[in-house]
């Protein structure tokens, strides 16, 4: 019976990773529904961006106040989770806080991580002071409303709790505490359990060691139904993101083809295909629902932290219009889910559920207030690109639904007809010169 | 503008059996639409002066299809890329300078992979190069010297391809006093005509983005409001007419500063 909390410990260890995996492999397998798009190219300017922007939060602190803070969250989320480490070997092998034998340093290290805790709790607060009293108009926005909006509380009271457990546990640890050493924010937690007894001291100890742990596993399973999952996959974002000049806008190869194939005088149209080549569907041109959208789009979604700075930068929803591009983030996350589980619940194989992105989550007048002026692409921390998805969608909603708006398609035809959007005879294009 | 215009085309550079060191791209807007014209003839007079070596494709010219694929329509963008690139690279151009950054940007990276290789520069970056190069020269004592001005950054210049320095050198050889709006650079805040929205009205909402841009503008009090684009050219000019300040405020191209700075 001895070795019961070992094998519980491992038991809960397991699990609660086995979970976590099983939800990566989904994930992974979702983002792959996706088209293919290369992006194999420049892998030292790619670890680059990651360095700098996923690592070295470069764009978070363009906004001073949540880019300090939420360093501090950050920084100290991953450097107290050193912590777990120990954790994990004294669960297993029912030691008590095996590195304390290093000496000296680890006191360095504990302290550093009781001064970090007490760091990560107040900056938490302050997040929520500024979500929920402050009331930041872009926490505050229509697509914000039930599970988005708890799921940002949640995290916080999660931190919370994490931070004041790790903080209790080093109060209540006796043996901690007579050490003397690390103990720089947990000494003054102590007196509030003067007079228990050292029974008492280790039963609180005991607990919250475990509440910690569990606690940990449970945030860990968490990730993958919240915005939470930014923590992870800001890394592959910021390495796949886009590294040409945010004005270009990619050509369509398989327009290029056809394009090509119109202007080249020898080409007969009506030529059989050559031996062998396959004659595939046409390509549909741009996207109505996620599996039209590349891989790395779809990775955008999952990233995206619904932090609201593209949209609170975006001249249509400033100015009222109904587009919001984290809402475009945010829906293509939702449907892809929608198609994962339409997905497993159908043996591995896509049932058409009557629904598409397109239509049933984001509407053509989102699409078409869109101004395409990077600026939600530049707010990005983790540089999502909410254009290019507009972009495809405009591009079915035109190719192949001739669904622009009527003034849309005066003026392409004006192109088509005098190779200027307005009405005006290409002969005439020079006559400025003698007005 | 009452002065002889010196604007050659490619053809009769061609006809002369000459190559001229610059392509100066009109855009569409440049050509036909009035109130941009007058930039064209404003940078054309620049060049002139500056005694550059410059054509025009004329009506050989056609849209270089950036709103069309703004709006979706990558056919008829690549139509048009493919037009253009067979009349550039017929006459064998090899530089580019363009008053329309919607022109710059789409030829400038989205024509290469089509076969359209170029240098392209936006006229502020080209008029930059005249100044350093002592071909044109700007009196210290000018028209706009310590007038207020605030620049709008044009997106396709700006976020798009990052040109932010090259129009405020330009009015820095001006000395004019440069006050800028708070969200500027990176974070300008566009002027509404982007992504083919210059030729459709807008969709619901509580006010136009021209009239917001307007109002960051005017914060900054300036005599002058000047940008890089003839579609902001517009829009800044309808929102300052919709702030009834047109009498106070006058929207120019930071090219219609320098030419009509002597
Ligand atoms: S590119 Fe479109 S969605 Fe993004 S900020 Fe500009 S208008 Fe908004
Ligand atoms: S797309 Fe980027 S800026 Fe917009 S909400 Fe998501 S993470 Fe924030």
């Amino acid at each position: 019976m001895e070795y019961l909390p070992n094998i519980l410990f491992a038991i809960i260890l397991v699990a609660g990773i086995g979970y976590f995996a099983k939800n990566v492999k989904k994930l992974i397998r979702n983002i792959k529904l996706g088209r293919d798009v290369d992006v194999s190219d420049n892998k030292s300017e790619r670890f680059k961006n990651m360095a700098m922007i996923a690592l070295g939060q470069s764009k978070m602190v363009r906004r001073p106040i949540a880019g300090i803070l939420h360093i501090i969250v950050y920084l100290g989320f991953i450097i107290i989770n050193i912590e777990v480490l120990e954790i994990i070997i004294d669960g297993l092998f029912g030691t008590h806080r095996i590195f304390s034998g290093i000496g000296a340093t680890y006191g360095v290290l504990i302290g550093t991580f009781e001064v970090l805790a007490l760091l990560v709790f107040v900056a938490v607060i302050i997040f929520w002071i500024r979500r929920n009293v402050i009331k930041l108009k872009r926490f505050w926005k229509s697509e914000m409303t039930a599970w988005p909006k708890n799921d940002g509380n949640f995290i916080l009271y999660f931190e919370m709790v994490l931070m004041t457990l790790f903080l209790v546990m080093n109060a209540t640890d006796v043996h901690f505490q007579t050490m003397n050493s690390g103990n720089v924010i947990s000494q003054f937690i102590v007196p509030w359990f003067n007079g228990l007894s050292e029974g008492t001291l280790h039963l609180i100890e005991r607990s919250t060691w475990w509440l910690h742990i569990v606690g940990i596993l449970v945030f860990l399973n968490y990730l993958y139904f919240s915005k939470h999952l930014h923590i992870l996959l800001a890394f592959p974002n910021t390495y796949y993101a886009k590294l040409t000049p945010k004005g270009q806008l990619n050509n369509l190869e398989s327009v290029t083809k056809e394009v090509k194939m119109m202007m080249d005088p020898n080409v007969d149209p009506f030529a059989a295909p050559p031996e062998g080549a396959e004659a595939a569907m046409p390509e549909k041109f741009g996207a109505s629902d996620v599996q039209d959208l590349n891989w790395v789009q779809l990775l955008n979604a999952y990233t995206c932290t619904e932090c609201g700075r593209c949209t609170s930068e975006c001249p249509a929803n400033l100015t009222g219009k109904k587009l919001s591009p984290r809402k475009i983030m945010m829906d293509t996350r939702d449907r892809l889910e929608e198609v994962g589980k339409n997905i497993d619940a159908n043996g591995g194989e896509f049932k058409d559920d009557g629904k598409q992105l397109l239509g049933d989550y984001i509407s053509n007048e989102e699409l078409w207030a869109c101004t395409t002026c990077n600026a939600c692409v530049e707010a990005c921390p983790v540089s999502i690109d909410p254009l290019s998805i507009i972009l495809e969608m405009r591009r079915y909603l035109v190719m192949e639904q001739s669904a622009a708006p009527t003034e849309l398609n005066t003026m392409m035809t004006n192109i088509e007809n005098n190779g200027a959007p307005w009405p005006y005879n290409q002969m005439d294009r020079l006559n400025w010169k003698d007005e | 503008m009452s002065e002889v215009l010196n604007v050659p085309t490619m053809a009769e550079c061609m006809a002369e059996g000459r190559q001229p060191e610059i392509l100066f791209w009109v855009g569409s807007a440049g050509s036909y639409d009035d109130r941009a014209k007058k930039i064209t003839k404003a940078f054309v007079k620049i060049l002139n002066k500056a005694n550059v070596d410059f054509a025009v494709l004329g009506t050989e010219e056609s849209c270089t299809g950036d709103v069309a694929k703004r709006a979706g329509n990558e056919f008829l963008f690549q139509m048009q890329a493919v037009t253009n690139i067979e009349v550039l690279n017929a006459y064998q151009v090899k530089r580019i300078v363009t008053a329309c950054p919607h022109s710059y940007n789409t030829l400038k990276n989205e024509y290469p992979q089509l076969g359209g290789q170029y240098k392209v520069q936006h006229h502020t970056e080209f008029i930059n190069e005249l100044i350093k190069s002592g071909r044109l020269t700007i009196e210290g004592e000018n028209t706009f010297k310590g007038k207020r001005v605030t620049f709008h950054d044009p997106c396709y210049l700006g976020r798009a391809n990052e040109v932010y320095e090259a129009p405020r050198a330009l009015l820095q050889t001006l000395g004019v006093e440069l006050v800028e709006m708070k969200r500027h650079r990176k974070t300008a805040l566009c002027c509404g005509a982007g992504g083919a929205q210059m030729f459709k009205e807008p969709e619901k909402g509580d006010k136009d983005i021209n009239v917001l841009r307007t109002e960051d503008a005017l914060q900054t009090q300036p005599n002058i409001i000047a940008t890089g684009c003839p579609y902001c050219n517009t829009m800044m000019t309808d929102g300052v007419k919709a702030k009834e300040k047109e009498n106070e405020i006058t929207v120019l191209d930071v090219a219609e500063l320098i030419a009509n700075a002597q």
